[in-house]
């Protein structure tokens, strides 16, 4: 019953020994988008509390926001949403049976990043 | 004789103890940012650089106050799920509970001082 062998067993395959795969690779982008986009949320919830309190505040707020760091940090935002709605889409495909054999759910990850970036140059052009 | 329903004895029995509760909610909330967002970037994205009137102005208009307000319950709702689910991997015991916490921490208190912003401007 009690595993004398504790430690020293042979271990499973484990992340490192695999060749990255595209639908690993665009699973963890999904988890690290979503959660960097907390630091865009609060930067314009800062910024529409600034709006609501005075015309100076709102002057450091917009500043700060539109700075060249500012301009990295939403730009990158905006790809961040965009590759998240897609992957967002994707799960809830997945979710309802679809899309789950290898080739499709490859065309799909090639599909979210290409996508994701067509959208961010679109969002950035327009905004 | 069992006085207890086969249900009842294997209700909460899963990994989560809380059936597809999450799963379901992740869902919901993500087919309705779904509906958002886009206009919400649009919206959001042209304000940001404005003037402080034009600023005022965009907010107070019903359409994107309740808009931005539904956008960003919704959204950090969300976050607050997937953020649980992303400390629920990678750490444990009370680190777990801290990270956890302060998620729905900042969660709730972004959402309130968003919503107090909106109110300001739209009323």
């Amino acid at each position: 019953m009690a595993d004398v062998n504790r430690g020293d067993r042979p271990l499973s395959p484990h992340l490192q020994v695999y060749r990255p795969q595209l639908t690993a690779i665009t699973s963890i982008l999904t988890r690290i988008t979503g959660n960097a986009l907390i630091v865009a949320v609060l930067l314009v919830v800062w910024w529409l509390l600034a709006a609501a309190t005075s015309a100076e505040y709102y002057a450091t707020a917009n500043a700060v926001l539109t700075s060249w760091i500012g301009d990295i940090v939403l730009s990158l935002s905006v790809l961040g949403v965009w590759y998240h709605y897609l992957a967002g889409l994707r799960h809830l495909y997945f979710d309802a049976g679809h899309g789950l054999d290898i080739p499709t759910a490859e065309k799909l990850g090639w599909g979210m990043i290409i996508g994701s970036v067509v959208l961010t140059i679109i969002t950035l052009l327009i905004v | 004789m069992r006085y207890l329903t086969d249900r009842k004895r294997a209700e909460g029995k899963g990994a989560s103890g809380t059936g597809t509760e999450h799963h379901w909610y992740m869902q919901v909330s993500a087919v309705a940012l779904a509906f958002l967002v886009p206009t919400f970037l649009f919206i959001t994205g042209r304000a940001i650089g404005s003037s402080h009137e034009e600023v005022l102005a965009t907010f107070a208009h019903p359409f994107v106050a309740i808009l931005t307000a539904l956008t960003l319950y919704a959204g950090m709702m969300h976050f607050n799920k997937g953020a649980q689910m992303m400390i629920e991997d990678y750490a444990r015991g009370s680190t777990r509970k801290i990270l956890i916490m302060l998620v729905i921490g900042i969660s709730y208190a972004t959402i309130a001082t968003g919503l107090f912003a909106l109110a300001k401007i739209a009323l």
